[in-house]
């Protein structure tokens, strides 16, 4: 396996990972972890197959330093949500879907 | 090319509003939306004139081009978002001037009061940057330049969410969050793949290469996948309602009316142009059956809910199931039909659902609640308001002469024209549920009024309002002015290459 291919295999794996951490815990901090680490997959597939031609595509490192300051955005948005959440609720949890429930 | 400019202005104006409502702070931004909004309404005017007048109109950034620079591209289909944007941007600028002017909550705290200059400090500003990010969406033939617009659309669309201070909002805004951005990685782990098999983010450029195979099929799933999160479509629409019904009621009507429809938008572009026409047939059933689906879903929700804004919210749910419908009728016979149905469709929900969310925000304004019970004898009390939410109904309903009717008898037309008796049957089944849900709300309004009577909300909020219904029900009576542009400089040229 080339070194390319062990880059991109790792980057869905962190996705996986990612996506677990976001379905699994309700904590709003943690989800907001959960979608970095999702993201920082995303990235690294996006970089491997940048990398398979030499020298490297450089248009996909273009689209990740896009990607990372939209993430760094939404990350600090998030935070700051949480934050809001956790003075009004008194814990940053998100409470699971109320279907139908006339809220 | 001449005057290819007006396409810029059109992104430019509500982001140069953006800066200087941000700017004038608390007491002049608002004067900011108010002068920013009409000039916008007019680029997006002047623009669509130009499309129906000379064809597409296809404007360089930069000069570069594809596939090194980002084009905008104005279409018929474009301009008719622009054109609704414009529209309903306008109305809802107007309402919101005087909404979050002296909009207390009842409670008259300096806690109160604090809340209330923090919301005229943002609204402004993270509104007219949602108009620009929309501009940009609907221009831009750049599949990575759209990811970039579809987080700007998110990021301000979830703090404006956040501006509404109740918990329920606030845990709304962080699920929404969390919704958009995964929706988001995966449509730009789609384009990261598309581009490596092809080379090219433009449009125009994966068009002509993308064929069918392994790789279209991921691309497909997961550009699809990422939207359909976005698009709120059954059975990924339960963050809608809490977010959708929870915001502050001019930024309700913002995103039920056009942010959602940007999501759909990109989907029609990517499945009607972009994807190859070949391997379509299973994905666009799919979307299709999930679009029928959640017309029955939502329209059910919408009859079990108590309060105003909830059964508006899942109405919009429902709404959004007969879009979803162009999928597979643009495989069959009446694709054309079903093109001019669903852009029909879209504007005519779009104003109908923007009116009926301000006439909500008029009601709780007056109320502070919005229980069906507090509507008992709103069309005494409150006229203009109780007309509102009678005659937006009228066109979520699509009861001739509506838009709504124009719309959903082209979409009935398209599904007869393809033989598929079972979208029909959807369809006729959503227009009874619907009416079932509206005319829960329709007889508390018109049911005799209780003794007390607040003061009604001002008429600078219910007028934009009512107008935003009437230009609902109008649009029935003029259905070809809107359709006259989109046949003008037609989009999705690549339509029909699977059709039999």
């Amino acid at each position: 396996m080339s070194q390319p291919h062990l880059y991109a295999l790792s980057g869905v794996a962190l996705v996986a990972i990612g996506l677990l951490g976001i379905l699994a815990h309700r904590h709003l901090v943690r989800r907001i972890i959960g979608l970095n680490v999702t993201g920082s997959g995303v990235f690294l597939v996006l970089v491997a197959l940048a990398a398979r031609s030499t020298p490297a595509d450089p248009v996909p490192h273009a689209l990740v330093l896009t990607g990372l300051v939209v993430g760094v955005s939404a990350t600090a948005l998030g935070l700051a949500l949480a934050v809001r959440l956790q003075r009004e609720t008194g814990g940053p949890e998100v409470p699971e879907d109320g279907e139908g429930g006339g809220r | 090319m001449t005057g290819a400019p007006l396409v810029a202005w059109s992104i430019l104006v509500p982001l140069a509003g953006a800066v200087a409502a941000l700017v004038a702070g608390p007491r002049g931004g608002r004067w900011a939306g108010l002068l920013t909004a009409p000039l916008a309404l007019a680029a997006h005017l002047g623009l669509a004139a130009q499309v129906r007048a000379g064809g597409p109109v296809r404007h360089l950034v930069g000069g570069w081009g594809a596939p090194l620079g980002i084009d905008l591209l104005a279409d018929g289909l474009s301009a008719l978002m622009l054109l609704m944007t414009g529209v309903v941007g306008l109305l809802v600028t107007i309402y919101a001037f005087a909404y979050f002017e002296d909009h207390g909550d009842g409670r008259g705290d300096v806690a109160a009061r604090g809340d209330a200059v923090r919301r005229r400090l943002l609204f402004w500003p993270l509104w007219l940057f949602l108009w620009a990010a929309l501009a940009a969406l609907f221009l831009t033939r750049d599949v990575f330049n759209v990811y970039v617009t579809l987080e700007l659309v998110g990021l301000s669309a979830v703090a404006l969410v956040a501006l509404a201070d109740e918990p329920a909002a606030l845990s709304a805004a962080a699920r929404y969050l969390v919704l958009a951005l995964l929706g988001s990685l995966a449509y730009l782990l789609g384009v990261g793949l598309a581009y490596a098999g092809h080379a090219t983010l433009d449009a125009d450029g994966l068009r002509a290469a993308l064929r069918p195979g392994l790789l279209t099929a991921a691309v497909a799933a997961l550009v699809g996948a990422g939207l359909c999160v976005k698009a709120a479509i059954f059975p990924l629409h339960g963050w809608l309602p809490p977010a959708h019904g929870g915001a502050p009621s001019p930024v309700s009507a913002v995103l039920s009316a056009l942010v959602v429809k940007a999501s759909f938008y990109l989907l029609l572009r990517w499945w009607g142009e972009i994807l190859p026409g070949d391997g379509l047939a299973a994905s666009s059933a799919l979307l299709g059956t999930m679009g029928a689906l959640a017309i029955l879903w939502g329209s059910i929700q919408a009859l079990r809910q108590e309060r105003l804004k909830q059964v508006i919210a899942y109405s919009t749910v429902a709404q959004l199931g007969y879009l979803f419908l162009w999928f597979p009728l643009s495989r069959h016979l009446g694709a054309a039909t079903a093109l001019q149905g669903a852009a029909l469709f879209a504007l005519a929900h779009a104003l109908a659902k923007a009116g009926l969310f301000l006439a909500a925000g008029s009601v709780l304004h007056a109320l502070h609640r919005d229980d069906l019970d507090a509507l008992r004898g709103l069309g005494t009390r409150q006229p203009l308001t109780a007309a509102t939410l009678a005659l937006g109904t009228v066109s979520i309903l699509a009861l001739p002469p509506s838009g709504g009717f124009a719309a959903k008898w082209l979409l009935l037309s398209a599904a007869l024209q393809a033989g598929a008796w079972w979208w029909v049957a959807v369809m006729l089944a959503g227009g009874l549920l619907a009416a079932g849900y509206s005319f829960r709300v329709l007889e508390r309004i018109i049911s005799p009024a209780p003794d007390e009577s607040p003061a009604p909300a001002p008429a600078a909020m219910a007028l934009p309002a009512f107008a935003l219904a009437v230009a609902a029900l109008a649009l029935g009576m003029a259905p070809w002015l809107p359709l006259e542009l989109l046949a003008a400089a037609p989009p999705l040229a690549g339509l029909g290459r699977g059709a039999p």
